[in-house]
């Protein structure tokens, strides 16, 4: 029998002959952490060490209160460019830089057959670039800098094979949330998931990116992609490093085959409070909301922007509706400014904030109150997350958040194409 | 054998309502997020907590977020193990790598009710309940040896004055 994607890389990186659920001890190609580097710095104190074992493996990117809203934030950024500059560390974005996956892809860490490791559980999204990429907590990231050695276990593998051609004003983040809601959030606990199929290979890099990114949905340890010559130029572009593409073997074995044709799919919106409530948009068009959300990592690039924009040209938002947009880097920002974008968000009436988390996970910028409904293009809705526990928070594709936003409602984003 | 009270719970627990995101990067403190463990699944719980009570839940507990202070913030409020029918991976790893026992047994799960006394021996890997006595799935030897040392920070600090012989 052949092999996975992931036997492959962990067998490359351990240097042995391995199989799926056998326990590997691997030295990764870089380790991502972002503002939680203060308390893996703290952590890193109490090794007894006095240097990173591999700075140059380390990239640390600010993203998730930027620019500092409080001292306790400020007082954590500023322990985070001292512990940088001491150690020497090369690979260090600041706050103005964006999400740490946008930036961490834009700037050619995320490639082909490499394994990172990042103190995120959306370090899965390198997986659409063909990374084994996976999250990890700050104990072991701490570890991980002072010993560039971690275990991990080689996980079993569930292939999605996605056929068809999506329907006009559907999306990659209708694909994955139908698959979500369909398998459950655990369906692929401590398993790799790989997404194949025609309709996969049509996807732009940040299409992919959304299915990726979503596998830590489905509870997956890295989500995969094997890299075609429709996103190999992108790579390129952007590498920072030699790459080997790595693809499963045709006959690999799979803990399971999953079949999805997503020609007659609708968009798909997951309703409060986990994302595996998955509803199509028809059931729910006219629930009201107080705040839309068009960002985050999963769901604030170029694409995702002008699929937002070309419903929102010339229109006004709902007045009871605040819209925030949230490009997801700097260079997503720029790029957008150039085509235009920005005014028409500024002149819909929507609030532009910095490339960063903004109020996804309910830091600041724009937290939810009790009795507050948010639609949002981001990953997560659990109670609370962006605020009041007493708050609900609905997942849909940028299209759907900005007709909904014109609506005050929930809508069906296929009206306005 | 050690025996604590049983607070128990449904799937799908998330880190967000274990461990709120709002306090991830300003509450550093594990006595401090003690006082926020649970805060929007059960707002009664880090209150009542007592030193040894066992939390109980079904599947996929922990998932979401890699945030560690889930697990963090249940070992500082005193808790001594979680007993789920499954554990979301990340948190199932910064569990063992904070030091706190995660013991999968949908059978003990099933048993327990709210509030009743858990026998743990972890020696033998079994739970006693007012029911029966269930097994729970031993650990691979790497992973106990994290457990023995107390987590994986004092794990490793052990493992480097070993010293690592491998170069970057």
């Amino acid at each position: 029998m052949g092999k996975t994607f992931s036997e492959k890389v962990l067998g490359l990186k351990a240097g042995a002959e391995v199989r799926a659920g056998e326990v590997v001890t691997v030295s990764p190609d870089y380790i991502l952490s972002h503002d939680n580097s203060a308390a893996i710095i703290k952590e890193f104190k109490k090794l007894g060490v006095n240097s990173v074992r591999c700075p140059k493996k380390l990239v640390i990117i600010l993203d998730h209160v930027v620019p500092a809203s409080s001292e306790k934030y400020a007082a954590n950024h500023k322990a985070i460019r001292e512990f940088v500059s001491e150690q020497k560390i090369p690979n260090f974005f600041d706050v103005q830089q964006g999400i740490c996956h946008q930036v961490f892809s834009e700037n050619g860490f995320a490639l082909p057959g490499k394994l990172i490791l990042g103190a995120d559980s959306h370090t899965t999204s390198y997986g659409a670039l063909g990374a084994f990429s996976a999250g990890i907590g700050r104990s072991e990231v701490a570890s991980l800098w002072a010993t560039d050695e971690i275990w991990l276990r080689v996980p079993e593998t569930i292939k999605i094979e996605i056929k068809g051609r999506l329907p006009s004003g559907v999306y990659a983040k209708d694909i994955i949330l139908k698959i979500i809601g369909d398998e459950g959030a655990d369906r692929a606990n401590y398993k790799a998931v790989e997404f194949t199929g025609e309709a996969v290979r049509r996807l732009s890099v940040a299409s992919r990116l959304v299915l990726a990114n979503m596998a830590a949905e489905i509870g997956a340890k890295n989500g995969y992609i094997v890299p075609d010559e429709n996103i190999i130029p992108w790579i390129k572009e952007r590498a920072r490093d030699e790459f080997e593409v790595i693809a499963s073997d045709p006959d690999a074995g799979y803990e399971a085959v999953l079949d999805y044709d997503v020609s007659s799919l609708q968009p798909q919106v997951a309703c409060p409070h986990t994302v595996d409530h998955v509803k199509p948009v028809s059931e729910l068009e006219g629930i009201r909301f107080h705040q839309a959300v068009i960002g985050t990592c999963t769901n604030g690039r170029l694409e995702d922007l002008e699929a937002a924009a070309a419903i929102l040209r010339g229109r006004k938002v709902h007045s009871q509706v605040r819209v925030l947009v949230i490009p997801a880097s700097r260079q997503v920002y720029l790029e957008a400014l150039n085509k235009g974008l920005m005014s028409i968000f500024v002149e819909a009436g929507c609030l532009i904030l910095n490339p960063g988390c903004g109020p996804c996970l309910g830091a600041h910028q724009g937290i939810l109150a009790p009795g507050e409904v948010a639609l949002s293009t981001a990953n997560r809705n659990f109670r609370g997350r962006m605020g009041s526990r007493d708050a609900e928070i609905y997942l849909a594709s940028p299209a759907t958040v900005a007709a909904s936003s014109l609506e005050g409602k929930i809508a069906d984003p296929r009206k306005y194409l | 054998m050690s025996r604590g009270k049983a607070w128990k719970y449904g799937d799908d627990i998330n880190t967000d309502v274990i461990f709120p995101g709002k306090y991830t990067y300003s509450v550093l403190e594990p006595g401090e997020m003690a006082r926020h463990a649970l805060e929007d699944l059960d707002p009664g719980f880090a209150q009542s907590v007592k030193q040894g009570d066992v939390i109980v839940a079904g599947r996929n507990f922990g998932c979401g977020s890699s945030r560690e202070q889930a697990a963090t913030c249940l070992k500082a409020a005193g808790v001594q193990a979680v007993i789920a029918k499954s554990f979301a991976r990340i948190f199932f790893r910064n569990a063992i790598n904070q030091g706190l026992p995660v013991l999968q047994s949908a059978e003990a799960v099933d048993s327990l009710e709210n509030g009743e006394e858990v026998d743990i021996d972890f020696a033998s890997g079994k739970i006693k309940t007012g029911k029966g006595v269930f097994v729970f799935s031993s650990f691979p030897d790497s992973v106990l040896g994290i457990l023995k040392e107390g987590g994986l920070i004092p794990y490793t600090k052990k493992r480097l004055k070993e010293s690592l012989k491998r170069r970057c």
